[in-house]
């Protein structure tokens, strides 16, 4: 097993290296002059001059690359151009929040999608199975912002169960989890719409193999062959396509936090964006680049031990 | 007769690396000098099991595989130099015929695209030429010309066959290279493509290289034969006499093995002993010494030298 | 093999009675013709003019003359609604055909050649694809400026990676069948065995994704404009009335009600129609 996570570790690096050649070509090269993009159309010369040595924009393009790669590896995500602040400490200020609401939605994902998939497979075709198709399909065609406003008319103003604004108090428990709920929901039905689909045609899929009629005629119970032989070899799929749509999560929890108004990564970027803040939009996309190859290397691990045969490939 | 293809020290290896972190390359030798040549006319055989490199030969002799090594001369031209139009013209004269007659057509096009393609392609008729000439060249394999606006999955694994050597015979090629041409077909239908094809060969004069593993039918169809182990050819002879009586073990094991008509004229048969030896790493010193029944010491010290005999010859120390 | 062979071709029949035997995706088709429709008659359809104010009446309920109400600035929220499905269909369609053409050449391409070069695109387009596609898309709009021509770029550069790995795996198959060989056999050029010979074999795969892509596409269009990234106002949009109608929403919450109907039924549709397709189309489902 450790030789396994090496392996897998070594092979994320040139992953990493890769990403971040992306980010700088995207941050970098695609918009031609950022220091034109930071200050505008109507900037002097002189103030663009005096920005592009500040940024080092005025050296050698392959010197901005290696040093850009040289300072994301190390953990130097640079500071905001507009705070002045650095970047990580920026981050680490709202991430908990971010955290809270995409685990929570990846929670929710889960146990819904997952028993709503296997129950609609083993009831292939019948009412239940229907259902759960239309609602799954329903459910991943909601844009998150649309659901979210959705769900804040009903639920903040016309019901007023939950708050409208959802800038929690970390410390106090009840009110983080008061405020969690309407954009964990609103982010979590998206995920289990995916969710379910996997699994439903994962199980379908299994559930036809020759090892599962094996078992059928042997006299291993019906229950058992769905939990032991079917779910199991089911799960695999699911996992891989639940890393997959990180990515998904990733960027309907900017969205989300937009909508309730919470303070996360999302709120972070969006704010970059309008103050034309570059600094701080290269760190995050080089934050964000972490957090995916972090996330594909757990998928892959997960794999491993869900199948073992993974772990000697 | 004068010779039509020419094929001297031919060589195709594969390479496969697997493995992480430390890749492992091994080499494939799947043709290791391989030499023949082809008569005007004449139907040449490739015999051997399934790995022996007799497909590669045909695919490199075509350049549809790129050799690594060795020399194919086709009418005194030399093919593996050939680039572009030069290329394009030979292959032109030489055209293949492929074992499988279901993946051999292009399941989006009727027949009549697929037999006017290569002639507008060449540029030799086009429209309602090409059109007729392709009606005409059905009826030769013998289809009706009502194929023409079908597609392939509306016609039976023989009928396709039929289209596929339409196909090749577009191009007016003097040389036909055939793959396996009948062992994907049912046994009944297998005779009727063999007549066709033999047919063929005595009306247009053409030349074949028939690569099969079924001895039954390249002693029916061929007048000479290449009998092909692990890369190299282990014996080359007339069909009548290779078969009749082998010079190489090798040759007289695959003889034996194969089925004969009459089971009381098959005498005891010897035993193949081992199995068949990888070509990523064949034996050293003669490939078959470890299943041979005569195996002696130079055998396994160096690969045998070719001996001739009169038109045959065998790499083999027993000749 | 020989099963793969049978049913390239006849199964067009198949497929499409089996296509039209799933309710699910005659409602889609009959709901993206409608919003195609409307968007398309929007000059007739609209009662009023989209982007003229009417200051008097302001955040209006709806009523006779505004079936949908007005907005902040007194817009006739049904005139924008139709004009704003032309954003969305414009944006998306020709995103998501520019990514088919770029990224299936470029998978096409790369499946054909094979060997290393095979491996280092599909590499560079794996990179592409574990990008969260609405930052990648965000950023790139942000770093070009928000207008028409760079939201299509954004949302196609997001699209090009799927494209090409989709077009990539059947060519991988097809090149190894023997009519790609006899095609070099009787010396095509590469060029038209992969244009003439392997295309028309990939291709409905290929279209299939693109309804559901162009599901995806019409989302991240109406997310950017939600965000503000999006063709900028009075033009109006689906995303950016959403916005509008989200900052007012405790005076008018009505608003952004049927801006975000009409985008999740046109997303909604796509995908109907998307995976209706895929099940008529695959093959692993006729199997069953």
């Amino acid at each position: 097993m450790i030789g396994f996570v090496v392996r897998r570790l070594m092979a994320a690096a040139p992953t990493l290296i890769a990403v971040l050649t992306l980010v700088f070509v995207i941050v970098r090269i695609v918009p031609g002059d950022p220091a034109l993009v930071i200050l505008g159309d109507q900037a002097t010369p002189e103030a663009i001059a005096a920005l592009r040595a500040r940024l080092g924009l005025d050296r050698p393009l392959h010197e901005q690359y290696f040093e850009f790669l040289f300072a994301s590896l190390t953990g130097d995500f640079g500071t905001s151009l507009v705070t002045g602040r650095p970047i990580v400490s920026e981050v680490a200020a709202v991430l908990p929040h971010t955290l809270d609401l995409t685990g929570a939605a990846m929670v929710i994902g889960t146990v819904v999608g997952v028993p709503v998939g296997i129950w609609a497979a083993l009831h292939r075709n019948r009412a239940i199975d229907v259902a759960a198709r239309i609602l799954s399909l329903l459910g991943l065609s909601f844009p998150v912002f649309v659901s979210g406003i959705f769900l804040l008319l009903l639920f903040a103003l016309h019901w007023k169960i939950f708050p409208v604004i959802g800038n929690a108090n970390l410390a106090d428990p009840v009110d983080r989890l008061h405020k969690l709920v309407l954009p964990a929901i609103t982010l979590g039905l998206v995920m289990a719409a995916y969710i379910t689909r996997v699994t439903r045609s994962a199980m379908l899929h299994v559930l036809s193999e020759d090892f599962i009629r094996t078992a059928r005629a042997k006299g291993v119970p019906w229950r058992a062959v769905v939990w032991k032989h079917g779910l199991r070899n089911a799960l695999i799929p699911v996992v891989t396509v639940v890393g997959l749509y990180v990515g998904i999560l990733i960027g309907n929890s900017v969205l989300t936090e937009i909508v309730f108004n919470r303070p996360g990564l999302g709120k972070i970027i969006v704010g970059a964006l309008n103050q034309r803040d570059y600094s701080m939009l290269q760190g995050l996309m080089v934050i964000y680049c972490f957090l995916i190859v972090v996330v594909n290397l757990i998928t892959d691990l997960t794999y491993g031990l869900i199948d073992p045969r993974v772990k000697h490939a | 007769m004068t010779t039509l293809l020419d094929v001297a020290g031919l060589v195709k290896h594969f390479t496969v690396t697997k493995g992480f972190p430390r890749p492992v390359t091994t080499t494939v030798r799947a043709v290791d000098g391989v030499s023949f040549s082809v008569r005007r006319g004449e139907a040449y055989g490739l015999v051997g099991e399934s790995g022996c490199g007799k497909s590669t030969v045909a695919r490199a002799v075509l350049r549809l595989i790129e050799p690594d090594d060795g020399t194919v001369r086709f009418d005194g031209a030399d093919v593996r130099a050939a680039r572009g139009e030069t290329l394009a013209r030979l292959r032109r004269r030489m055209q293949i015929i492929f074992q499988d007659p279901y993946s051999s057509l292009n399941p989006r096009r009727t027949i009549g695209q697929a037999l006017t393609e290569p002639m507008r392609v060449h540029g030799l008729a086009s429209g309602r030429a090409a059109r007729d000439r392709a009606a005409a060249l059905l009826d030769e394999v013998g289809m009706p010309p009502s194929a023409l606006d079908r597609y392939p999955h509306e016609f039976s694994g023989g009928q396709r066959q039929r289209i596929g050597i339409a196909r090749a015979l577009t191009v007016e090629p003097e040389l036909l290279i055939a793959d396996e041409p009948v062992s994907a077909l049912d046994v009944s239908v297998q005779a009727q493509v063999l007549l066709l094809l033999r047919d063929l060969q005595k009306r247009r004069n053409l030349a074949f290289v028939f690569v099969s593993h079924d001895l039954g039918v390249v002693r029916w169809f061929c007048d000479r034969v290449a009998v092909m182990y692990l890369g190299r050819i282990v014996e080359e002879g007339s069909v009548g006499e290779v078969f009749a009586e082998p010079l190489h073990p090798y040759a007289r094991v695959l003889r034996d093995a194969s089925p004969v008509p009459d089971p009381s004229g098959r005498g005891a048969l010897p035993r193949i002993v081992g199995e068949i030896p990888s070509a990523a790493n064949p034996p050293a010193g003669c490939h078959f010494h470890p299943r041979c029944p005569h195996v002696r010491d130079a055998c396994r010290a160096a690969y045998p030298g070719w001996r001739r005999r009169g038109e045959r010859g065998a790499a083999c120390v027993l000749v | 093999m020989s099963t793969a062979a049978v049913v390239a071709v006849s199964p067009v029949r198949r497929a499409v009675a089996r296509f039209l035997a799933n309710p699910t995706t005659g409602i889609g088709i009959i709901l993206c013709i409608l919003v195609a429709l409307s968007a398309i008659l929007a000059p007739i359809l609209s009662p009023h003019d989209p982007i003229e104010q009417d200051v008097i009446a302001q955040l209006s309920p709806p009523s006779a003359t505004h079936p949908l109400g007005t907005d902040y600035f007194g817009r006739d929220v049904l005139s924008r609604i139709l004009w704003g499905g032309r954003i969305s269909l414009i944006v998306s369609l020709t995103a998501i055909a520019a990514a088919i053409v770029i990224g299936g050449a470029i998978g096409m391409v790369s499946g054909y050649i094979g060997g290393r070069f095979d491996n280092f695109v599909m590499r560079v387009m794996d990179v592409l694809l574990s990008f969260p596609s609405l930052i990648l898309g965000l950023i790139v709009v942000a770093l070009l400026g928000p207008d028409l021509v760079n939201l299509v770029v954004a949302i196609g550069l997001t699209a090009i990676a799927p494209f090409a790995r989709i077009a990539r795996a059947p060519v991988l198959a097809l090149k190894e069948r023997a009519f790609v060989e006899a095609g070099r056999a009787l010396g095509y050029s590469h060029a038209r065995i992969l244009f003439v010979h392997i295309l028309p074999n990939i291709l409905s795969e290929v279209l299939v994704m693109g309804s559901l892509w162009m599901a995806t596409a019409v989302r991240t269009e109406a997310s950017l404009s939600f965000i503000g990234l999006g063709v900028k106002p009075p033009t109006p949009t689906w995303g950016g009335m959403m916005r509008d109608g989200f900052e007012n929403i405790l005076d008018a919450p009505w608003l952004p009600i049927f801006p975000g109907v009409a985008i999740l039924l046109l997303v909604l549709a796509l995908n109907m129609v998307g995976d209706g397709l895929r099940d008529a189309t695959d093959p692993k489902l006729r199997a069953e």
